[in-house]
């Protein structure tokens, strides 16, 4: 199960200390089923607001956001996966923590416990399903994060710079298995991040915004076929366009 | 073997500053410097606790402290838990406790023990709400500071995946606030001590430690007395390790959320 987004002149302000401070003005864009896009900005362009509107978080001043072409309400409608490693549950194993959204809607023990395993083996972390958090490495309770946000079966899965607190090596093989995972299960995924590669690598289609106020600057689709090869020309070539698209 | 060796090196660390302070008691008490009556040495004080516990004297004084001291602090534990969650649950709460449970912690139980003999007479009563009362305002400040810590980013995972109020109280929250609740039982229980023992002294309860230690003043029994202070000792001992030390190894320390 998929769902489109459609997020129609949104803006947000909020009261700063001089004054309102506008945040996020008049942002629109669509996200079709199953379509991977990535927002991409320096820091300061609103893109964690923006996310955080999508997940319901924060209100948008003016605007509407419609996923599936309903509102964003208080459903399980979206998963979200956010930066910090610290998001999990330390007092839940890594399979408590991946059922918890099931738990929530009281499915069955058994049947929790099928799709915990199901989301474990997809992001390569069956073994260790009875580890803690803390036990693990920053990479592993992302993917953790990861299955916790699909498990419990949302239209769209929203993901705030996961991997930018990882060393190199580590953010490239989850690059890989996060495509995987995506192609596996379909989902339509809002991901964002700063940096322009990683955008290269994931998105279907890439929304850059500019800063102070947060405004879409331009919006690249890309074709290159999957997957991807960050050594091939076509590759080098579109982070020379979202390059340009960023400092103009 | 080494493992064996390693135990036994380490037996002897944890002794050894008991050793070196039984040998300065021992001098001194030895020395004639003071009377034995009032400085006994440390082989009457053990003739003591030999008499004492052969007798069932000791332990028939350490059930009934022990006793209090249980029922006090499960009351000041349910109160100052539940009081504590409410108020860093609910604004309104917050807003009529605080106050009162800010100006209530800095008084020392011991104030207000004559005014409770007052009330409630002499006996157990008044010593169980006196513990109860002065211990809960250290379990409700812990956790309620605990609630306010939780992480946002938990919250905002639970919510996201569908948790109600309840559930993510329940779920997240109290999990959450766990450390901060075991340093406030922790202290809570230092607190119920130091008032249990004072307020045994004052209220004339039929049988317990502080009881034992002042009612053995009158005789000049400083053995006596000597040997009730040790039993304290023990037993908060015993308490840390065996109950608070093992919770924590199998909750918090287990998540990675306190070092042991």
């Amino acid at each position: 199960m998929a769902q489109s987004i459609e997020v129609r002149n949104i803006t947000l302000e909020y009261p700063g200390e001089t004054g309102t401070v506008l945040a996020v003005d008049d942002v629109s864009f669509s996200v079709a089923e199953s379509e991977f896009l990535c927002v991409l900005g320096p820091s300061g362009c609103g893109k964690t607001t923006i996310l955080n509107m999508l997940a319901g978080f924060l209100k948008p001043t003016k605007g509407e956001i419609l996923i599936g072409g309903k509102p964003v309400g208080a459903g399980q409608d979206r998963g979200v996966v956010f930066q910090d490693f610290a998001q999990l549950f330390p007092w839940r194993t890594a399979r408590r923590n991946v059922e918890f959204g099931l738990e929530m809607r009281g499915v069955p023990e058994s049947e929790r416990r099928e799709s915990s395993t199901r989301f474990l083996k997809l992001v390569r972390l069956e073994k260790f399903a009875d580890s803690f958090p803390h036990q693990l490495s920053g990479g592993m309770q992302q993917r953790v994060a990861i299955a916790r946000a699909l498990a419990y079966n949302p239209a769209v899965l929203l993901m705030d710079e996961p991997f930018a607190a990882l060393d190199a090596m580590t953010r490239d093989e989850m690059q890989k298995q996060l495509t995987e995972v995506w192609q596996a299960t379909k989902k339509t995924v809002v991901y964002i991040t700063h940096n322009v590669a990683e955008a290269v690598y994931l998105a279907d289609q890439v929304l850059v915004l500019a800063p102070h106020p947060g405004t879409v600057k331009a919006e690249l689709r890309l074709d290159l076929k999957r997957p991807r090869d960050p050594l091939s020309p076509e590759f080098v070539a579109a982070q020379r366009d979202l390059l340009g698209l960023l400092q103009h | 073997m080494d493992r064996v060796k390693g135990f036994l090196a380490q037996v002897g660390w944890t002794l050894l500053p008991f050793l070196v302070l039984a040998i300065i008691w021992e001098t001194v008490a030895r020395s004639g410097m003071y009377p034995p009556k009032l400085f006994p040495s440390l082989v009457t004080v053990f003739e003591a606790l030999v008499r004492l516990v052969a007798s069932g004297t000791l332990w028939t004084n350490t059930q009934g402290t022990l006793v209090r001291l249980v029922l006090g602090f499960a009351l000041a534990g349910v109160i100052g838990v539940l009081l504590g969650i409410a108020m860093g649950r609910y604004r309104f709460v917050e807003d009529v406790f605080l106050p009162i449970v800010s100006i209530g912690y800095p008084i020392p139980g011991l104030a207000y023990a004559p005014l409770f003999v007052l009330w409630f007479g002499l006996g157990d009563l008044p010593a169980v709400l006196l513990v109860g009362l002065a211990s809960s305002f250290s379990v409700t400040i812990n956790t309620w500071k605990g609630v306010k810590a939780v992480r946002e980013v938990w919250i905002r995972s639970a919510q996201v995946m569908g948790a109600s109020d309840r559930q993510i109280f329940l779920q997240v929250s109290l999990p959450g606030a766990l450390p901060y609740i075991f340093t406030g039982l922790r202290l809570g229980l230092a607190q119920a001590w130091r008032i249990l023992v004072a307020v045994e002294m004052l209220t004339a309860v039929a049988t317990g430690l502080g009881w034992m230690i002042f009612g053995a003043q009158e005789f000049l029994n400083t053995d006596v007395m000597l040997v009730g202070v040790a039993t304290i000792g023990a037993i908060g001992l015993l308490l840390e390790k065996q109950v608070f030390a093992r919770l924590e190894a199998y909750t918090v320390v287990r998540w990675g959320m306190m070092r042991a």
